[in-house]
């Protein structure tokens, strides 16, 4: 049995190496806020209220491109919608949890937080104190994500744009997922995903996010019923 | 203006985070569908690399030798036998520099 101490010190350790993109996104997202003319408070306040990085881009440039208020918090409903699936799956890991603590612990549900932590999961079910890795993997997100937009809106993009460290976001998640490559189940399911994305990536309110995983999990569904 | 919107598109997220884990217990979800949600990583993740290679900025589609495709190969290759995350990002974003910047 790990303590909580370790369980949490591991979630850190495991979604650490994550910071190598998550840093450059959160100071380049800072800095295009304040190039597209906005209040610097306003950029800011964004990384605390929604804390999720790609929906809070979209809302800036969508307002900032003349698109009504509407428009624009549908598209961050709309792109952080995976969000549900996350959870449905941490769900099962989380249910000892009281209820204030499931609200607690949810604000820090994040993409390569749930990552890093779903594969713990995986390999630790028997952990008593399992949601210290997630409060972990979230926490260092966040305060990640808190630094890193704050850079970017005081110093402004000290990134060169030349650089194309944007490049770090899919190389991230490229991380995540390789190993499933090995399992031609996954591989089928990846590029049912991947295609589809391309295929609807001009649905409205960018949500080719959720249209996409959603035919992939259909598909996993019929490769699940053929495999019997 | 805007903060309130910005309020709303918060809380609209808190809840995409919070439904799930907080209002639906487990024995809601069937063995079915539980193992289909086994493979939520790969059917979510894909929507975020896909796009970020082969579309550009200005929402077309990249040429074919495009840098992006050079340094996604790299690191797929990389991160497969490595296993390591750091590995894998970094031999990503220089083997695409020297193709960009040589």
């Amino acid at each position: 049995m790990l303590s909580k101490k370790q369980l949490f010190t591991r979630g850190m350790s495991d979604v650490a190496p994550h910071m190598l993109s998550v840093i450059p996104f959160g100071i380049i997202c800072g800095a295009i806020g304040i190039e597209l003319g906005f209040n610097p408070y306003l950029v800011y306040g964004m990384s605390i209220i929604i804390f999720g990085g790609a929906s809070q881009i979209v809302f800036l440039q969508l307002l900032s491109g003349g698109a009504s208020a509407l428009i624009a918090v549908t598209s961050v409903g709309v792109i952080n919608t995976r969000h549900l699936l996350y959870g449905a799956i941490l769900s099962e890991y989380l249910e000892k949890l009281s209820f204030i603590k499931k609200l607690l612990i949810s604000y820090l549900v994040v993409d390569q937080g749930f990552a890093e932590s779903n594969k713990f999961f995986k390999k630790n079910k028997t952990e008593q104190y399992l949601h210290y890795h997630l409060i972990g993997t979230g926490s260092t997100l966040w305060v990640c994500w808190q630094i890193s937009t704050l850079a970017g809106i005081i110093l402004g993009s000290f990134v060169p744009e030349e650089l194309g460290l944007k490049f770090a976001i899919p190389l991230t998640f490229i991380a995540i997922v390789v190993q499933d490559l090995k399992k031609i189940d996954h591989v089928i399911v990846m590029f049912a995903c991947g295609i589809s994305s391309l295929l609807f990536f001009d649905a409205p309110f960018k949500s080719y996010i959720i249209i996409s995983p959603i035919i992939a999990l259909f598909v996993a569904a019929f490769i699940l019923r053929f495999k019997k | 203006m805007t903060w309130l919107s910005i309020i709303i598109a918060g809380i609209l997220t808190y809840f995409t985070r919070m439904t799930m884990i907080a209002l639906v217990s487990r024995d809601m979800l069937g063995d079915r569908i539980k193992a289909v949600l086994a493979y939520v990583p790969s059917a979510v993740f894909p929507a975020i690399i896909f796009p970020a290679i082969f579309i550009n900025d200005y929402g077309t589609f990249i040429e074919m030798n495009d840098p992006k495709i050079f340094g996604a190969t790299v690191a797929i290759v990389v991160g497969y036998f490595s296993r390591n995350v750091i590995a894998t990002i970094l031999s990503g974003l220089i083997s695409y520099w020297i193709i960009l910047f040589f």
